[in-house]
């Protein structure tokens, strides 16, 4: 099925998709990937974190842009960055899992309801989708052309110190074509392939590894 | 042959990121026809096809992960190696900040990143050979980070795959990588198998695979049998692209046997991701030609 998507997203929404759906988003979105997902964590769900006043007001303006909103793991390729002119060249998707540890966290932080990244993520984080409720929307690995078209506006970018993949981009996009693979209803399609290929591995090899 | 080459080396670049070589491409379009129509696997190798297409035509980079640089040096004795090494990192520098390359080199320590793709000496990878020719040759291949990370070595035996030292056994350890691969590397991707080695060339061999002819076959009978045998038994898995479930996982795998040691039995993957960035120049005289 294809769906249409705006964010801000509604709970009601979230509930009307399911793993195979194709997506197309409009509105905003906010890059993150290894050091934001790491800061993010640091500085507002430990407890330790002590973020400081200049902090505080990124993360607000961040909160902004993500309450019922969604975080993109991607690192994209830009131009114009001297000038601030900024052109979003390429920008597919980054592997997800790598933010797993996190992932959960940081969506309750900000109330995040959709994560598009590559490749899938965890129990974690499908355990969050189906409480909040939340989705993963799975971009095609690669076609970063493609969904830079589809970015419209550079709304603003934080943390741009970390280089140009780590720092957050906020994007507006519109028909950003995305498939949902991990639902509100526990369901996971990287679960479900796992599962059948092992099970041909298993096959294939004469093992029960 | 002493001119400068810095602008020649970062138009290798260029064709290299935004520009797919065509065998690579006739593979991505067959797998295209061997899924089925409206599947999720079908649209994401659409997806693919057309940001082929899209990033030739603007000259924009393929995909925003343009990797770590591997250049493959083939310098005639009268060329200076010192003068080559300054012109490819200036290359590469040049072609970040035209937008072909996204600055990839981070120091691991501090978490920087150097903004121009150069790091230390291992940043961008060069691998040098003097050669007893009058040409100069440099192959470029861009490793994506995604795909990088599923690259793995064993050590056989593996008691965990009951794989021995054999090639029954190098079947099983690289049916093993294209599962735990799942879809991670951006499948429908190409395998890079080295067998024996040290840890070192073994993986350094892996990748240098990856500069075969995508349709040419390993001149040993039964390494040429094992290639054909890991790709369609690496297609029963059903990962499929983007690990979406599917035909096709992997397009092509390429074996190079090498020698090893008496105690140690490598078997080492690379995983290259369809985003296979790979092209060459040779320079003779004063003619540059890509291919
Ligand atoms: S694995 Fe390849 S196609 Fe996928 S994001 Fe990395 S470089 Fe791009």
């Amino acid at each position: 099925m294809q769906i249409e998507l705006h964010t801000p997203i509604a709970d009601e929404d979230v509930l009307r998709l399911h793993v195979g759906d194709t997506v197309i988003l409009t509105g905003i979105i906010v890059t993150g990937r290894d050091a934001a997902h790491q800061w993010l964590y640091k500085k507002f769900c430990d407890p330790a974190g002590d973020p400081s006043s200049e902090e505080k007001v990124i993360s607000e303006e961040l909160k902004s842009y993500l309450h019922r909103g969604v975080i993109y793991h991607c690192g994209p390729v830009v131009s114009g960055v001297d000038t601030r002119q900024y052109r979003i060249l390429a920008a597919g998707p980054t592997t997800s899992i790598r933010e797993e540890l996190y992932q959960a966290d940081i969506m309750r932080l900000f109330n995040i309801k959709g994560v598009i990244g590559k490749g899938g993520m965890g129990q974690n984080t499908l355990e969050y989708c189906q409480k909040s409720p939340a989705v993963y929307f799975h971009a095609v690995g690669g076609a970063a052309v493609l969904i830079a078209r589809s970015v419209k506006e550079v709304l603003g970018v934080y943390k741009l110190e970390w280089g140009v993949p780590e720092a957050m981009w906020v994007f507006r996009v519109e028909q950003l074509p995305v498939i949902v693979t991990m639902d509100a209803f526990g369901t996971s399609l990287h679960e479900q392939i796992r599962a059948a290929s092992k099970k041909a591995l298993d096959h294939l090899i004469g093992t029960n590894v | 042959m002493n001119k400068d080459l810095t602008r020649e080396i970062c138009e290798l670049i260029r064709i290299t990121s935004t520009d797919l070589p065509e065998p690579v491409e006739k593979r991505l379009r067959s797998a295209l026809a061997r899924e089925v129509p409206g599947s999720a696997a079908h649209e994401a190798l659409r997806t693919i096809l057309e940001n082929v297409d899209l990033a030739r035509r603007n000259s924009i980079p393929v995909c925003q992960d343009t990797g770590v640089p591997v250049f493959y040096v083939r310098f005639p004795f009268t060329m200076n190696m010192v003068d080559i090494e300054r012109q490819i990192r200036d290359a590469v520098a040049l072609a970040t900040r035209e937008s072909y390359l996204r600055p990839n080199a981070v120091d691991p320590l501090t978490g920087t990143n150097s903004g121009n793709n150069l790091g230390d000496d291992h940043f961008p990878s060069i691998h040098y050979k003097q050669v007893e020719s009058d040409e100069l040759t440099i192959d470029l291949i861009l490793k994506g980070g995604g795909c990088e990370n599923v690259g793995v070595q064993y050590t056989l035996p593996d008691e965990r795959l009951k794989a021995g030292r054999d090639l029954e056994g190098v079947r099983k350890a690289a049916l093993d990588a294209v599962f735990q691969a799942q879809g991670q590397g951006c499948a429908p991707g190409f395998l890079g198998v080295t067998i024996g080695g040290d840890r070192e060339t073994s993986y350094a061999v892996s990748k240098e695979v990856f500069l075969r002819d995508l349709n040419d076959q390993s001149p040993d009978i039964n390494l040429s049998i094992l290639e054909e045998q890991i790709t369609s038994e690496a297609n029963m898995l059903g990962i499929g692209p983007m690990g979406f479930g599917g035909k096709s996982t992997i397009l092509e795998t390429k074996i190079k046997a090498i020698h090893r040691l008496p105690a140690c039995y490598f078997v080492t993957i690379s995983y290259m991701c369809w985003a296979y960035r790979r092209r060459r120049m040779t320079v003779v005289g004063d003619i540059v030609h890509y291919e």
